[in-house]
């Protein structure tokens, strides 16, 4: 069975509303931040999401850590639902599941040293006695590079980014957790330092059983680690399947924009423009069907009003939220927008 | 790698090393800080430095009786009307208004602090009726309360700082109210609570570090404005009439009739006063720039 | 692309001081800008990129001490200016920042459209709807609704938040931008969309961009030039084409090894084994002695000084002559590995 199971997860946020439009009593419109999203992660399996910006990745790592109510649908994890968690199980919970966040500038507390961020947890959730707790944690500064001799008793103001973010995720990572949410954990890093991280979770993953959810924008990175991919769109997740395949042969077609857009570390490369027209709104008040549709060089009257919706099927990893897709395959338009 | 490897300094010479920066960062404050601690030394030594009894009738050399003497060589700051030494009165007034500053000053914020963390954090339901409760205080004119309650439970000096403090705590919450609550929106907090910290956890270890500059700005307004507070009490004869203090001074002046005579009378404990209050307000203003990034220099 | 000078910044050197000594964040640091080009800074995590750029803005700590021997911007000597006169004149109006911290640069109790006008409406002394209009413009340029304006930033994903800060950064027209990890959080769409907005902007009024990040592939697609920095100092520094084609500091190997590249998956990256250098006390050698392949005795008796072996490359290593054998050697993962 998966260990993490969504189903059916929805996320809406209110718009906010002037005073006069308070007054005229005009009706609230909803930001659907997330809509209906649908994925499991097996044990020992890296999920990676990547997605335009703005598109409900931190809102479902959000929801996913218990941080944020969803607004219908369910998460469930090894078997319990997360999102009604009694109070007696919420330390239960937060030992299994541990999230990065997507700000290092934003999550250290700017009055707790170095060392004292990473020990925060385990000491609140009282892991391992005091002196176990120093050691532990001080072997995990070590391990994502942060020599504790050097950065143990230094505030999060006279570090730099990556150095933050190393300090986030450390002080993830020292409980030993069997899930880690990490939204954008390496952004602020350079590849020699994320190769070592990258080692890191997967010796933890040898040595216990370990799971982990991977946002990141950068499709390159993700398809370095994760073992399966979900891109999403506005909130709705519109091509999910194993790593390789997503990236190889791209289906839908906001995918293929996507991967044509990577920068490639050659100044003599040009990559071909994105046949993708107009840019990102917010998913407020969304047509009911695909949500790329305004853009999509291949849009009909049909998409407006239609879509698929990915469900997790062991005999079909790899899936496309398109309805037209067996059209355009046969007709052999994809080609045209493909690398 | 072994934790003894870690520099090791200890927790306390830091957080005091950090304060001093803080005070010593700034000239006024500085010097504000030396007077504190002057006041102090006084206070603590006050019955081995004064060189006569508070009200001991003096004579002096030539055996006449010593009543209201401008200040001398003899008498340093003069003598009242009764003749008692004025410079003696001073030093143990000192005691008694420091001590009554330092304990509604540090109940109050006491108080004010947790009521204040209590409400912003929680909000809701909570914040609400604490608020309600403290705007309730906020109705109560600052003197008459104090006059009232004072004349309710007696002039003892545990009422006298019971209180002040009553009436003291309410602004101290309201500030810092709102720093919680701007600070419980703030990631790190999030990031906490996903590190499974429970709720007090939260608001001891995580918020208040963050509202120590503030409301160590507080304390010292409180204090400052309990020693006003004791002044103007005593000085209207609701303190407490077996110990002395500098507003008692003024009170008894006042009574003597003696106002446009005696100036070194009025002077020395209203300087005091003055200067004590100045002084905690200097030095609370250096805190004040931790506190409020804003008004440091651009 | 031979430009008029922009910024010329001559020997710059930031110190931090701290319990542990004094740190050498930038050391020696010389480099210029010219007209209308992309001067991108690439290094890794705590190499002194952050600071380097606090440095020119004049933004660093206060247990941050700075020395250089000059910076010129515009032919006006900024070293001897005052600390207020600089903010007066020259920060925001004629050189601006995109920190790297641009998620939570914002003020989180004001709108999101409000503090952009008041960037614009401040300077300028125009009245709040004049400076309306721009900004309108501004939100589309870095592909935000304009209603999003109204917003709070704790309403704005990260990457919003993000774009928002950059077009702040434009509101005044600043000949000079200086962007810290601009992309970070953005997904590649919107990079490229605000990355090929700058190139258009840059076309019709000439205003350059210093573009600091570890991502090489970034750097690449965008910089004219390209300084690589390594603990505090920069090591190797050349147009963008001749970086890539020629590298010579054993460092720049080392990091177009390590970078994956989308178009080839299977490539196995080699990374630089070892950590980077303490910083602490000023260099007295290679830093990247440690970790470096190719050193010889000549790296540890003393800091290499900066060499120019084509008109606009410069490097900063003892070997520079043999560097077709250690390109060569370089790309082999055995060279890499010996050293653990
Ligand atoms: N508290 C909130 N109130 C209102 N709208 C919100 C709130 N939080 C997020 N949103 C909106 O929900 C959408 C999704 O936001 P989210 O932070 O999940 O994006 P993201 O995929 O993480 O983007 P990025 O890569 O830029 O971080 C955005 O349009 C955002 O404006
Ligand atoms: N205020 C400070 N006090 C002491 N040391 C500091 C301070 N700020 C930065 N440092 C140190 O100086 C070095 C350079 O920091 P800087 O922020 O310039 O790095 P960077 O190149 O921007 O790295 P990143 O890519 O991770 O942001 C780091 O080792 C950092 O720990
Ligand atoms: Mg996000
Ligand atoms: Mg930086």
């Amino acid at each position: 069975m998966a260990l993490l199971e969504l189903n059916n997860v929805t996320k809406h946020f209110e718009v906010r509303q002037g005073v006069l439009q308070k007054l005229q009593r005009q009706p609230v419109s909803l930001i659907k931040a997330v809509q209906s999203v649908n994925l499991t992660l097996g044990e020992n399996e890296v999920l990676g999401i990547a997605g335009e910006s703005g598109c409900g990745k931190s809102t479902t790592c959000l929801m996913i850590a218990g941080m944020l109510q969803p607004s219908a649908g369910e998460i469930h994890f090894s078997g319990k639902r997360v999102d009604q968690l009694l109070a007696s199980e919420q330390a239960w919970y937060r030992r299994q599941v541990q999230m990065i966040f997507q700000d290092p500038y934003e999550s250290l507390n700017p009055r707790f040293r170095v060392l004292e961020t990473v020990a925060e947890g385990p000491r609140a959730l009282k892991l391992w006695p005091e002196k176990e707790i120093l050691e532990r944690s001080v072997d995990m500064l070590s391990s994502v590079g942060l020599p504790p001799a050097k950065y143990a008793e230094r505030y999060p103001h006279e570090l730099s980014g990556g150095e933050r973010q190393r300090v986030g995720i450390a002080s993830a990572l020292v409980m030993e957790p069997r899930m880690v949410v990490a939204d954008e954990p390496l952004s602020m890093l350079d590849v020699s330092i994320r190769a070592g991280i990258l080692d890191l979770l997967k010796d933890l993953a040898s040595k216990r059983h370990f799971s982990c959810v991977y946002v990141s924008h950068d499709l390159s990175i993700l398809g370095h680690i994760a073992d399966r991919l979900m891109i999403m769109y506005l909130g709705q997740a519109v091509e999910m399947g194993p790593t390789w395949e997503v990236i190889r042969n791209p289906q839908h077609p906001y995918t293929r924009a996507l991967i044509n857009a990577v920068p490639v570390p050659d100044p003599r490369v040009i990559r071909p423009v994105p046949t993708i027209r107009g840019e990102v709104s917010r998913p407020i008040n969304p047509p009911p069907g695909c949500r790329f549709s305004p853009r999509c060089p291949h849009a009909t009257t049909v998409c407006q009003q239609a879509f698929l919706q990915l469900q997790p099927d062991e005999n079909k990893p790899h899936q496309t939220a398109c309805v037209r897709l067996e059209e355009l395959s046969q007709t052999n338009q994809l080609a045209e927008a493909s690398p | 790698m072994p934790t003894s490897e870690l520099p090791q300094t200890s927790a306390w010479r830091r957080i005091l090393g950090e304060h001093y920066r803080i005070i010593m960062g700034n000239r006024l404050s500085a010097v504000g800080f030396v007077f504190i601690v002057l006041f102090l030394v006084v206070a603590i030594f006050a019955p081995w430095l004064a060189p006569h009894d508070p009200w001991e009738m003096l004579y002096d050399q030539e055996g006449e009786f010593a009543s209201l003497r401008p200040p001398s060589w003899e008498f340093p700051m003069g003598t009242t009307h009764l003749g008692y030494d004025l410079f003696s009165q001073l030093i143990l007034a000192t005691r008694t208004t420091l001590l009554i500053g330092a304990i509604s000053g540090g109940i109050s914020i006491l108080i004010g602090a947790n009521i204040g963390l209590i409400a912003g954090y929680y909000g809701g339901k909570t914040d609400e009726v604490l608020m309600r409760f403290t705007d309730v205080l906020y109705g109560m004119p600052f003197l008459p309360f104090i006059i009232v309650l004072i004349s309710l439970f007696g002039r003892e000096l545990e009422f006298v700082i019971l209180a002040i403090v009553l009436i003291i705590w309410r602004t101290s919450a309201r500030v810092i109210r709102a720093q919680t609550i701007s600070i419980k929106q703030r990631q790190f907090i999030a990031a906490a609570r996903a590190r499974g910290c429970s709720h007090l956890r939260i608001i001891y270890r995580h918020i208040l570090p963050n509202v120590l500059p503030l409301l160590l700005l507080y304390a010292a307004f409180n204090i400052a404005w309990s020693i006003i507070t004791e002044a103007s009490a005593s000085f209207l004869g609701f303190g407490d009439g077996e110990t002395i203090s500098w507003g008692g001074m003024l009170y008894e002046l006042w009574l003597s009739g003696k106002t446009r005579v005696a100036w070194w009378w009025f002077t020395a404990p209203s300087l005091c006063i003055v200067l004590l209050v100045t002084s905690l307000v200097f030095v609370s203003r250096a805190y004040e720039e931790v506190a409020n990034p804003r008004l440091r220099k651009r | 692309m031979t430009g008029e000078r922009l910024l010329q910044v001559q020997d710059l050197t930031v110190r931090y001081q701290t319990q542990m000594g004094e740190i050498h964040a930038v050391s020696g640091v010389t480099f210029f800008v010219n007209k209308n080009e992309v001067f991108g800074i690439a290094g890794e995590s705590g190499c002194g990129k952050s600071t380097l750029i606090r440095a020119l803005m004049r933004l660093l700590p206060d247990n941050a001490k700075m020395s250089a021997q000059s910076i010129e911007y515009e032919g006006e000597e900024l070293t001897r200016l005052s600390e207020a006169k600089f903010r007066e004149k020259i920060l925001w109006a004629r050189m601006s920042l995109v920190p790297q911290s641009a998620m939570n640069s914002l003020n989180p109790v004001y709108r999101v459209g409000d503090q952009v006008v008041e960037a614009i409406r401040a300077p300028k002394n125009v009245t709040k709807s004049e400076a309306r209009e721009p900004v309108t413009q501004l939100f589309d340029i870095v592909g935000l609704q304009p209603d999003l304006m109204k917003n709070f930033p704790h309403e704005f994903s990260g990457g919003m938040r993000q774009r928002a800060m950059i077009a702040m950064s434009l509101a005044l027209d600043p000949g000079l931008v200086v962007m810290d990890e601009p992309t970070t959080g953005l997904d590649v769409l919107v990079q490229e969309r605000i990355l090929r907005r700058i190139r258009e902007i840059r076309s019709q009024i000439s205003s350059s961009i210093i573009l600091i990040t570890h991502d090489i592939a970034v750097i690449a697609e965008m910089s004219d030039r390209i300084a690589v920095m390594y603990g505090g100092q920069i090591m190797e520094q050349a147009p963008a084409n001749d970086l890539f084609d020629t590298p010579c500091h054993p460092y720049t190997l080392g990091l177009k090894n390590a970078f994956p590249s989308i178009r080839n998956l299977q490539q196995k990256l080699i990374s630089i084994p070892g950590s980077p250098p303490t910083l602490l006390g000023a260099p007295s050698s290679c830093p990247f002695l440690e970790r470096c392949p190719f050193c010889v005795q000549q790296c540890s008796q003393r800091n290499p000084e900066n060499i120019t072996i084509q008109p606009l490359h410069e490097v900063r290593c003892v070997r520079h002559g043999e560097a077709p054998l250690l390109r060569e050697k370089a790309s082999e993962k055995e060279t890499w590995r010996s050293l653990n």
